[in-house]
């Protein structure tokens, strides 16, 4: 008589297991049951000292605030906002405020790192060494610091309005902040930007038809004339029929103070040149490594193909660098977001200055302004890390293809 | 013969002697290949001379030639009394000082910073030359007794109690909450739907909280009589020494391991017994400085040490905490890493400074320094997690498996096999995060703490040396200051990275 299999242990209970405490079983049901408790112990003492400090400190908690009257002003604002408007339009003015200075910042900020990339991968030894000379300084000196610098001491020690350095009679810089020309739409305007976005996506069509083209068929379409035609040719004949789209009024320097122009306040100033020289020292690092990165053997192999240099770097080593750079690139313009919020130390009113800290001192409503004020920040950067995983899985997706 | 001769060509004279080849070595060489190759790396060359010529030349005068060395105001920086441009104005560095380094720390007391940074310089130095001995004993010291010790010396203050005291006091505030608890769900149980319940669940609670008030009797009766005896924390220290020693000696496996675990308990215990009689802790210690204080690099560096020294064991944490199998410890960890990296270091700060208030007891109060100094550490052990992490998935999992083939427990094969290699891995990367902190601990300048970059704001407002070149000079000095920290440590953090990779070299 042979000796009869075992029967398999039954799967449900062991997958249960597996379910509740992960590898370490009951054991670590135990575990959690325990966590838990401690956890929801912390939430109970803290829920409970919040509500007596509240009501000793006579705040009523909620979100009612927000509707009150937050009787200040602020210096730069993208809607409409007077005093008399509520804290949440409040809210409102510094999300935007943050989210203007980030892009700007964002773009200076990739000018400035490709640039300074480029400077410290260029075979002239002088010029890489500037460029690796301005990365450490700038990486090595915290950015609060250079913010204050630049607001306290470069911007402070230019001279009044009426000395104002000229920038060819157009832009104006003194110690009040730049005063730039500024842009009035003319009737032109709207055809003019429907005709270029019209111009824009066709051209974007074309691309893709060309491209598809190459690959499928091996098929060159050489589209750049019809590109010129579609992005300046037909604008241009848009302003010709409409007439000009959009006239500058100039500043003209008038008794102490400028008439006429835009103001750019010095705090703004301050916070995007800080922001983007500081980002830049770190996307000029990502640049270079994602060049880098590139085996040697990829250039040869396209010079021995019988590419020019240019098509070589523009079809062979980029397409292969941003797959390396574009992730931490992505984490620098999210950093470049988050630190926008050292703005309050300037008074540039963006999210955490005008809403984290003149609304919070007045109402006191510590909970909700700080909460609201974590979440906007969190929010971006989830939204920008699903982002990025979803090009991650695209670009796997593509690869193992 | 002749014929022969005549047809085939024999040259007649030498051939000329060609040019040398271009030099491509030594200084000129140098100059060819690397900065006058072709035009446009010419014109290059000549774009970063005139960059040179127009940022360091300037920076150059300003600090040295054109700078003011001495005077006692403003006036001596002014150029309408000194007749030439003037540039930096060193008397205000010298002025300011003290400030920039100390804040207000009373005069008579500075010897007491000073003894901390060379006490802590003696320590981290031989931590940081990888040569060097006894790494375990000198890690022990400098991230267990350098912080408490560090504590008594800058903030001042004695001790009464011991462990026994503080894990009584502690059990009690434990106990209390949850006899709190039940109570305010007895009191809710009155106007609810779910009255009884409520009654019912708050009234086995309660009874927990007065079971648990019974079972810590003996420890708070055992604190009470010590505190009456009259003779400070003595009694207490003994009896922790006694406890704890005993304690490790039977769980670490009694008579078998050998006696040296309790050696190392006892002579850890005479140690601490040493500081508290050397520093008079049992005699109220040295005088108390407020925090409030305190400024300038002292500030600045008490923020970056113990943010890296707190952030470590969080970060541990919640670096094991995510690689956890167990559902809710790894939902926990996620959550919290992703949350703390989600926000930015202001908002933490701002959280520490008007939020955290709120959530302890009213009775409970923190100062400023420690709240942001609470905040640094949640924000940066979330950071550090992300390092750790990188540092464990870098250790084979043959190393934990053969660890568990022999036996060792989940503590063990961590804390024993996983964990040393994993911290070995990150040390490069600590040392960067330690980088980053240092330079983010300017932020704190914001919720009206005096750091270095805040003191330097605060001596601005001095009229006394209100002139043109102040603000370009302070600027100067405290970015030398952060430039060498800075620069020094990311030159460490290269050194050792590159010895950690020393096999992987070609």
């Amino acid at each position: 008589m042979g000796v009869e299999a075992r029967k398999p242990p039954l799967q449900f209970a062991l997958k249960l297991r597996r379910a509740l405490g992960g590898k370490a079983g009951w054991n670590g049901v135990a575990v959690q049951l325990v966590f838990g408790t401690i956890l929801a112990w912390m939430a109970y003492e803290i829920i409970s000292n919040a509500r007596t400090n509240l009501e000793t400190q006579h705040i009523a908690a909620g979100f009612g605030f927000l509707q009150n009257s937050a009787s200040f002003d602020v210096n730069q604002t993208l809607i409409p906002y007077s005093g008399s408007d509520t804290y949440f339009r409040v809210f409102l003015v510094g999300v935007l405020n943050t989210l203007l200075v980030s892009v700007v910042g964002i773009f200076f900020a990739t000018v400035i790192g490709f640039v300074v990339a480029l400077c410290r991968l260029s075979p002239n030894w002088l010029v890489s060494r500037v460029g690796g000379l301005y990365v450490e300084a700038i990486r090595n000196l915290p950015l609060l610091f250079q913010i204050l610098f630049w607001y306290l001491a470069v911007l402070a020690a230019l001279p009044a309005p009426r000395q104002s350095i000229s920038i060819f009679n157009t832009v104006f810089l003194n110690n009040r902040g730049v005063i730039v020309p500024s842009p009035l739409a003319q009737p032109g305007f709207v055809p003019f930007l429907v005709v270029l976005t019209l111009g824009i996506v066709a051209s974007l069509a074309l691309h893709s038809y060309a491209r598809r083209a190459l690959f499928a068929e091996g098929r060159a379409i050489r589209i750049w004339p019809y590109v010129l035609t579609l992005i300046i040719g037909l604008p241009l004949v848009t302003t010709l029929v409409f007439g000009m789209p959009i006239t500058f009024e100039w500043p003209q320097l008038k008794g102490f103070n400028f008439a006429g122009g835009a103001r750019i306040i010095p705090e703004f100033v301050a916070l995007t040149v800080g922001l983007s020289t500081y980002t830049a020292a770190f996307i000029a690092e990502i640049v270079r490594a994602g060049i880098l990165s590139v085996h040697k053997g990829q250039m040869e192999a396209g010079s021995s193909l019988g590419l020019s240099r240019g098509a070589t770097l523009r079809l062979i080593v980029v397409p292969q660098a941003m797959r390396v750079i574009v992730p931490p690139l992505t984490n620098q313009y999210l950093n470049l977001t988050k630190n926008s919020s050292l703005a309050v130390a300037i008074g540039y009113p963006d999210l955490v200055s005008v809403f984290a800290g003149t609304s919070l001192s007045q109402t006191g409503q510590a909970i909700e302004i700080i909460a609201m004020t974590m979440g906007v920040y969190l929010l971006t950067s989830l939204i920008t890390s699903a982002v990025m995983s979803i090009y991650g899985w695209r670009l796997n997706r593509s690869l193992g293809a | 013969m002749s014929d022969l001769a005549a047809s085939s060509y024999v040259r007649q004279d030498l051939v000329a002697e060609r040019p040398a080849p271009v030099k491509t070595t030594g200084f000129l060489g140098f100059v060819r290949t690397r900065l006058l190759n072709s035009p446009t790396n010419i014109l290059l060359t000549i774009l970063g001379l005139l960059l040179v010529w127009y940022t360091v030349i300037p920076t150059v005068k300003f600090l040295l030639v054109d700078a003011v060395w001495s005077g006692k105001d403003r006036t001596a920086c002014l150029a309408e009394n000194v007749g030439r441009p003037v540039g930096a104005c060193w008397p205000f560095i010298q002025a300011k000082f003290t400030q920039l380094f100390y804040g207000f720390y009373p005069e008579a007391e500075r010897w007491r910073v000073n003894v901390t940074f060379a006490l802590g310089t003696v320590l981290l130095l031989p931590l940081l030359i990888p040569r060097l001995p006894g790494k375990g004993l000198n890690a022990g010291l400098f991230f267990f007794a350098f912080p408490a010790v560090a504590f008594f010396l800058l903030h001042g203050g004695g001790i009464t109690g011991f462990g026994v005291s503080w894990v009584a006091g502690l059990l009690q505030l434990f106990a209390d909450s949850i006899s709190g608890a039940g109570e305010g769900l007895v009191g809710l149980s009155k106007n609810s739907v779910a009255g009884p319940l409520l009654w019912a669940v708050g009234s086995a609670i309660v009874q927990v909280g007065t079971l648990l008030h019974w079972v810590i009797f003996p420890l708070t009766w055992l604190r009470d009589q010590m505190l009456g005896a009259g003779l400070g924390p003595w009694p207490d220290v003994l009896i922790t020494a006694v406890v704890v020693s005993v304690g490790l000696f039977l769980l670490g496996g009694g008579a078998r391991a050998g006696s040296r675990p309790l050696l190392v308990s006892l002579a850890t215990f005479a140690g601490i017994a040493v500081v508290i009689k050397l520093m008079e802790l049992d005699h109220g210690g040295l005088p108390i400085v407020d925090t409030r204080l305190w400024g300038g690099l002292l500030v600045t560096l008490v923020i970056a040490i113990t943010g890296i020294v707190a952030s470590l064991p969080i970060g541990i944490a919640l670096a094991l905490g995510r690689r956890s199998t167990i559902p809710l410890i790894r939902f926990f960890s996620i959550t919290y890493i992703e949350f703390w990296r989600g926000v930015p270091l202001i908002t933490v700060l701002f959280f520490a400074t008007y939020m955290l208030p709120l959530f302890l007891p009213g009775n409970f109060t923190v100062d400023g320094l420690m709240r942001a100094l609470i905040g640094v550490s949640l924000f940066t052990g979330a950071y550090q997690a992300e390092n750790l992490r990188g540092g464990l998935a870098a250790v084979p999992r043959g190393q934990g498996e053969a660890a568990s083939a022999l036996g060792l427990s989940w503590w063990k094969t961590t804390s024993l096999i996983v964990l040393p290699q994993a911290l070995r891995h990150v040390i490069p990367a600590i040392v960067n995060s330690f980088i980053s902190l240092f330079k983010d601990t300017s932020l704190v300048s914001i919720v009206a703490l005096f750091d270095l970059l805040g003191s330097l704001r605060a001596s601005f407002a001095d009229p006394v040396w209100t002139s043109p070149s102040t603000a370009f000079t302070g600027f100067a000095f405290i970015g030398i200051i952060y430039f060498i920290f800075c620069f020094g440590m990311s030159r460490y953090s290269l050194f050792v990275e590159r010895r950690l990779n020393a096999h992987r070299r070609n």
